[in-house]
């Protein structure tokens, strides 16, 4: 049923996540430009789903199928953004 | 019957990477996929709401991020609980695995009563204080929207994590169940990464 990866190290990707929590708060507390830190926090949001999606949820190692099944969304809603965003300014 | 499986087994084609490895993990993902993109629409929602309107407070004044740091905390906690309990029972350690998996479960119970704390105090206390309440203000509702639907996601997750538990400890269940119920586990854990970012902290 399982592949035979061995398996991936869980408590270093956990000390990642927290790190990036950590850093995530700290941006916050940083005086650095709007843009920087919106650019900032979603980068680290995004790369701590990817943390969790590659080592918890085991994409890293399955077959193709299940992260093209996975990207869909993803790409659904960047669609999304780029429908609605005419609406913003009314 | 037996024939009948002989024959299909022998139409089957040539795997392709595209042939799931197992049909449970692949349904879990297709749900997933929805799921997220309910959870999509909700943030994108949130993202455009917040900036058409003339004056959106910023959100870690009005909502405080102290607790919120500390659930997500827990919540990634809690990933690594039910990942350690996969590989207990994959390594035939039932002890570890009831114990990782129980905790996982008090992680996702601990989770929704913070909530539930949280959610008391903003509502009767520092939401009115701020003027940004339910009626007046769609900063509330899109708060409230995204952040229930993401609890009730928490509420349904530990649900199903005592039905793993049970059923692995009365033996009808094993390891694949235990997989596929991590996949859902980690999949709220992930989504709420991404709220503690987009509504909390941006």
């Amino acid at each position: 049923m399982t592949t035979a990866h061995t398996e991936p190290n869980y408590m270093a990707v956990f000390w990642w996540l927290l790190a990036l929590t950590v850093l995530e708060i700290a941006v916050i507390y940083m005086p650095l430009a709007r843009m920087i830190v919106v650019i900032l926090l979603v980068g680290l949001a995004l790369s701590k789903a990817a943390l969790v999606a590659l080592y918890f949820m085991h994409l890293k190692f399955e077959r193709v199928t299940l992260s093209l099944i996975a990207i869909t969304p993803l790409v659904l809603c960047v669609f999304l953004i780029f429908m609605l965003s005419p609406d913003i300014h009314p | 019957m037996s024939e009948a499986a002989v024959m299909h087994a022998s139409a089957e084609p040539a795997e392709s990477p595209l042939t799931p490895e197992s049909w449970g993990k692949l349904g879990m993902w297709v749900f997933l996929a929805g799921d997220a993109m309910s959870f999509g629409c909700l943030i994108v929602g949130y993202g455009i709401l917040r900036h058409a309107s003339a004056n959106w407070p910023v959100p870690s004044h009005v909502l405080g991020i102290n607790l919120t740091a500390f659930m997500t905390f827990l919540l990634i906690c809690s990933s690594v609980t039910m990942v350690l309990s996969l590989s207990a029972i994959k390594a035939g350690d039932r002890r570890g695995f009831t114990k990782y998996l129980l905790l996982t479960i008090l992680g996702g119970v601990v989770f929704v009563g913070l909530q539930a704390y949280e959610w008391t105090h903003l509502i009767t206390e520092r939401l009115p204080e701020t003027g940004f309440s339910f009626t007046t203000h769609l900063f509330a509702t899109t708060f409230f929207v995204l952040t229930g639907f993401h609890g009730m996601h928490v509420t349904g997750g530990f649900i199903y994590n005592t039905c793993v538990l049970i059923a692995c400890l009365r033996g009808r269940y094993e390891a694949k169940h235990v997989e596929i119920a991590g996949l859902y586990w980690h999949f709220v854990d992930l989504v709420w990464i991404l709220i503690f970012t987009f509504v909390y902290l941006l």
